[in-house]
Order: structure tokens, then sequence, then C-alpha cells
């Protein structure tokens, strides 16, 4: 099994990311995160989407993904070639006896305090998906209170990007 | 010109080159039947008894012709009643474009009466579809909707248009018909490598199927079947497309296919396949099938290539243009140890064949074939029927043989056949069986209001023989539902519709029945008695392979 991030640039039009995931959905397709976004032109949207697998069956979700008459121009990427991050908001518990070892392990991972009440403190970190989920193991030792993650988006490095690659 | 929106797509249709179209009229597409009204000397509109027979229509049409077949229906349930119609061509890659009314877009998400979110419906079962919200938009996306469905590997395409969209004016400017996108060849590296493959190959099997009639590569496949020495199989979606006669081809492969071609198929160690995707119904055991093959598989979706079995060199490409690169690479060379191999199948399978004297269905089939033009379309529905027909029916034509072989949809036959005189504008012959032909016997009056020359055999017997067949074999003869044992009297129900018939039980009486009904001017049913244990053989079990192949039941 590898875990594959690829991204899907797409017309941005009305219902375009149910036309994505119900083929997903349909052809069984178990994707592990997504996001979706405007991109720098009102023209397109980007889904990135990650998921684990073998080779053919990233390659048949590729396909069938190039068959989507919105889907206008895809790009894989590697760890190598790209940089990808996401975005965490976690809300503890606020209690005097565990304060300060949260707050020593969110400044550890470079996570922001974002709202600070009696009985709860918010974090927000953006980091790779891994150093998120090493923190929120962290944060299991204490109180979790809530957790939203966005799943992570990826942009490839130097100065090449996926609209140059549209009609492939 | 200022033209209201459902004035805009009866003109666009015109535009696109559509001259006839099939549908029924309601309440949220009055305005389009209105301008149909209009422009009835332009198009002709073909009102079927139901949607679904419409949808069918229109598949048959496209499937006989090429062209794209255009289906039009009201919201609601004019709309989802299209669904089973549309289904068929999404499996069967059939050109066809849907048009829904809706709604106003003022009541969309309402609940409205008669409102369906029909884009979500037919989600997965289209190409692609379109919700309209404006009429400035109304010409362009049929326009595009015509170019997605022709182009590539064809597909149904699905316009749903709100009643104010169609009242709605806006300037509408004529434009030439669309042209389907330019096709491609597969790359050069990839023809290169499958040559150095077929020129290896001492066993080659060519296995072609729908995607062949549509690129329209036969004389290609022919050339280079000649040039290695190889047999032709294909798939039931292939049927008709080259002559039944020509001295390479085996016939139908798979589950019901002909011994000599599934047996080719087993011990090739090379399966060439054009247009093809493997079905379950074509492989059986995925694991054992042909297992001392390799495969090459040229397809002009690419996502078919290694979906189903494992290409070891996969061409993503127009078959033909591909089959015109690919020619001049591959040296001429004669098999005679292969072809020896192949004559002991059909020496085989002469053995198998069915040669009972009486009326069995194979007699019947070969009966038929007696009245068949070059040209007629013989349209089936699903079940035995349609397996006696696709072993034993003989065509000297592509796209005469019109047949739901992905969906497997009862009820097909008789609005596809329908569609098919329209588009051949000669007899249609339908065979079907008791079981489908009573899905959806309704469309027999459109058939009569519109004087379509017809010819309907109903292998009658009693049963819904596939099942049944099932039942006896891996079911212990348990007969849960299968037997329908109705009271309907075919011949009477054919004459309440205004058509005639007769009811034949011999070979003699069928002959002439059918002398008769292909003189007919009109519809004409023979009810045709066929014994109900009669099984369609050879038969793989499903899930298995070759070892498994069932030749006699019985005895």
């Amino acid at each position: 099994m590898n875990r594959y991030t690829v991204a899907v640039l797409v017309r941005n039009q009305f219902g375009v990311l149910n036309r994505v995931t119900s083929m997903f959905r349909r052809r069984q397709f178990n994707i592990s995160a997504l996001t979706v976004s405007e991109t720098e032109s009102s023209e397109f949207s980007r889904i990135t989407v990650i998921f684990d697998g073998e080779e053919t069956y990233k390659q048949q979700l590729v396909n069938q993904l190039y068959k989507l008459p919105d889907v206008c121009s895809i790009k894989e990427f590697s760890a190598d070639n790209s940089i990808s991050c996401e975005l965490l908001l976690i809300k503890m518990e606020n209690d005097p006896a565990t304060r300060d070892d949260i707050r020593t392990a969110a400044e550890a991972f470079g996570a922001v305090t974002v709202d600070y009440s009696k009985n709860s403190i918010m974090f927000r970190l953006a980091d790779s998906s891994q150093r998120i989920d090493d923190f929120i193991n962290i944060m299991r030792d204490y109180k979790i209170l809530e957790i939203c993650r966005t799943g992570s988006v990826s942009l490839e490095k130097g100065s090449t990007t996926i609209r140059q690659t549209i009609n492939f | 010109m200022v033209l209201s929106g459902a004035d805009i797509v009866v003109k666009t249709l015109i535009e696109q080159g559509c001259d006839t179209v099939f549908g029924y009229p309601g309440g949220q597409i009055i305005n389009v039947y209105d301008s149909l009204y209009k422009y009835s000397n332009e198009i002709n509109h073909v009102l079927t008894a139901h949607e679904q027979g419409a949808a069918h229509a229109a598949d048959g049409y496209a499937r006989t012709t090429g062209k794209v077949g255009v289906v039009i229906s009201t919201s609601g349930p004019g709309a989802t009643n299209l669904v089973t119609g549309i289904a068929t061509a999404y499996l069967d890659s059939v050109p066809l474009v849907a048009i829904c009314g809706n709604v106003p877009t003022t009541q969309i998400g309402t609940d409205s009466f008669q409102e369906i979110d029909i884009t979500g419906v037919t989600l997965p079962i289209t190409k692609h579809n379109y919700f309209v919200g404006s009429v400035e938009h109304l010409a362009d996306t049929i326009r595009e909707a015509f170019k997605l469905a022709k182009s590539g590997r064809p597909g149904p395409i699905l316009i749903d248009i709100p009643k104010d969209v169609q009242i709605a004016k806006c300037e509408y400017t004529p434009e030439p018909p669309v042209e389907a996108d330019q096709p491609l060849a597969a790359k050069d590296v990839r023809i290169k490598e499958a040559a150095e493959y077929i020129n290896m190959s001492k066993r080659p099997y060519i296995y072609f199927g729908g995607g062949l009639i549509t690129s329209g590569a036969q004389d290609e496949m022919l050339c280079l079947a000649e040039k290695i020495d190889a047999p032709i199989g294909c798939s039931l979606m292939g049927l008709s497309g080259i002559p039944t006669q020509h001295p390479r081809f085996l016939g139908m492969q798979g589950m019901h296919g002909h011994y000599a071609s599934s047996m080719a198929m087993h011990h090739a160690d090379l399966i060439i396949s054009l247009g093809v995707r493997f079905n379950d119904r074509v492989t059986g055991n995925r694991a054992k099938f042909a297992a001392g093959a390799k495969i090459i598989h040229i397809d002009v979706d690419g996502s078919e290539l290694s979906k189903n079995v494992n290409a070891v060199c996969g061409l993503r490409g127009d078959v033909k243009l591909t089959l015109e690169k690919l020619l001049p690479l591959i040296t001429e060379n004669k098999k005679s140890n292969w072809n020896d191999t192949i004559n002991l199948f059909k020496k085989e399978e002469s053995d198998y064949i069915d040669n009972r004297d009486g009326l069995t269905p194979r007699r019947a089939i070969l009966t038929l074939n007696k009245y068949l033009g070059d040209n007629t379309a013989v349209a089936t529905d699903v079940g035995q029927h349609q397996m006696w027909s696709a072993q034993n029916l003989c065509f000297k034509k592509a796209r005469r043989f019109v047949s739901s072989g992905g969906l497997g949809t009862m009820g097909y036959g008789l609005g596809a056949a329908i569609g098919a005189a329209f588009g051949t504008k000669e007899r249609s012959v339908l065979v079907t069986g008791d079981g489908s032909f009573g899905m959806c016997l309704n469309e027999l009056a459109t058939a009569v209001s519109y004087n379509v020359p017809l010819v309907i055999l109903i292998m009658n017997n009693g049963v819904l023989g596939m099942v049944r067949q099932w039942q006896t074999l891996f079911f212990d003869k348990h007969y849960s539902n299968t037997v329908l044992n109705r009271k309907t009297d075919f011949v009477a129900l054919a004459r309440a519709f205004g058509a005639d018939g007769e009811a034949v039980s011999d070979t003699k009486a069928l002959d002439e029945a059918l002398k008769r009904a292909f003189d007919y001017n009109g519809v004409y049913v023979i009810d045709c008695a066929i014994d109900k244990d009669e099984f369609v053989l050879p038969m793989l079990p499903p899930g298995g392979s070759m070892d498994d192949i069932i030749v006699k039941v019985g005895d």
C-alpha cells in the first residue's frame, strides 16, 4: 500500500464536487482526505485527493477522473517534488493541572493559541499531516474537547503549475 | 434572431442534423412540444406509449445509424421513466441525448409537483449531464452535449431544462453540426511494443467488441487477421461487426459463446483485443481466464486498459487509427499448427451443435435467417432468446444486431426495434421472449400508429427461461417465480393493438408465418411455441472457466 496525493483541476461549476465524489463512491474508491476550493482563476476549482492503495488502484482512479468532462487536469505529487500542508484546530480542556504541559507541547509543535477561556483552550497548527497526527497523539494524553482538520493541500515545487498540463 | 428557449432547443437539434426524435409530452416540456409543432416539417417526433420506450427507440435509432439518438420527456415521472433507457445506453456506449423539462428555476428545490432532481438521479448513468439555468447557455449546452455524446467512447448525455428557461428569449445564431473530437492513434512506442508481441505470437486470437464497430475498424482488423493468420471472435456487443459467414470468424465467445471461439481464446498465447472491456460474462473466473495468453488491449477509453484483466500492452487510442499504424509493423506468417487446432475446435463444436429436428430454438432462428435482408436490423430482449439469437443469427452488415449487452434490459427490444426501423428506414425484426415482451409490449401501440414495418418473433416457452435454466442447474430445480403460465393470447393482443399475427408450433408453420410477416404492411406478431426445458448451451457457469464448460445437459 502506498499513500497517494493527487490534485485535480476541475471546471468551477455547480455540482462538480458531487460528480467527483459520486464517481469515487460508485466505483468504491476509498478516500482518506479531500479538499476543494476555488483557484487563482474563478473558472477553475482545485480538488486535492489523498488515498491509499496499489499502483493499479491509483491508475484506475486517475483514469476514471479523466473521464469526467469537468476534469481539466490532474497532477500527482510525491513528497520530493511538492509541498503539502494541512490545517488543524484543536480544542482542549483548560485544566490548571495539565495547562502547562499542553502549552509546552503546543509550543514545541509551533501551534498557536487562538482561543482561551476559563474551561477551554484552542490551538491552530498548520503543518504536514504526519506532524498533525503526532501533535494530536500527544494531546490524547489530555482531554480533547473537539478536533477539526482540513485535509492536506499540495503544490508542486518550482514554477510549473497544474494549469500548464491542461489537455494532457 | 431572437427565439424562445423552446424554439432554441428544437432549432439546435435541427442544426445538429437531427431528423427524428422520440418522446412523450408533459406539463414542464409543453413549450418544447409547441416548438416541435411549429417546426414539424423540419423534424419528426415519434410519440411512444411510455418514456422508457422512447429512450429505447432513440437508442435503437442511434445503434443502427451511428448518429446521436434524441429522446424528450417531461419532468418528474417522465424523466425517471427514462432512467432504464439511459442506463442501457450508458452500459453499451450508445450516443444519446436525453432532454427533460423541469419546474421553473424559482421552484427548483421546493419539491414542486412533478419535480425531481434528474441530474442527480442520472449522475452515475450518464457520460455527463447538464442543468441549464439560463436561456443564454441553452444552444451551446445542447451543442456540447452532442459533441460529448459522440466523442471518444460514446455515451448518453442528459439536459435538464426548467420551464422558465424554455419560455425566456434570447438571440440564437445557427451553427454547423459539431464534430466529434478528432480521434487519435495510440502512442507509437506502445504500437511498436504491440507489434513485437504479435510478431512473436504462435497462437494469436483477435477479439473485438462494440468499440470496433464504433471506430469502423473492420477492414483493418481483417487485414491484421490475414497477415498473422489468426481466428477472430467477438463479444456480444461485437456481433454484426463482421459478416457472420466470414471464414475467420468463430463467433461470440463467453458464457454462452461458441465453443470454438471460447476454446480458441482459452488456448491462445496472445489475445489481441479491440474495443472490448472484459466483462464478467466474457471472462468467467478472471484468475483462470485465458491463463496462457498475453493480452494486448486497444481501446479509446484508457480506463478500460487493465481494469478487469491485466494487459501486457495497453494502447489507448482509436482502434482504426491504431491498427492502421500497427499493420505495417506486422510480419506476415502462416500458422498451420494453430489453424489445425482451430479446425479441431470447430469440428468438436459441430459435434456438440444442436441438430435436433422440430421447432428447437436454433431451428427457429435459422428459419428467421432465411428472411433477413442484408440491411435488416434485428433487436432482441434479454434472456434465452437473446443468446439463441446471438449464437445463430446471420449478419452481413455492421450495426444490425441491436441488443442490451451491458445492462441486460428486459423490455428493451420493442422500443429498440421501432427506433431501428426509423434508423434503417426498413423493416426491422424483434426476437423476444414471452417474459421480456410482457414488460414493455405497450409500444405495440407506437409501432402500429406509425405503421412501422416490424416482425415480432416471440419465443414463447411460458417461463422465464434464463433464470429457470440457472434454477435447473444451480438451485435444485426450485422454480421460484419463473413459471409464468399466463393466459395471454399474444395473437389476440396484437390484433387488439391493431397489428396482426399468428401462433405457430412447428418449423413449417413458422416458415410460412415468417413469409407472411415479411410481406405484411405493418406489425406482425408470431407467437412461436418453444419447449420450456430448452437450454442455452454451451454454458460457462458464472465464475467458472473453460474447464467447467457445459455442452450438453441431461444425458
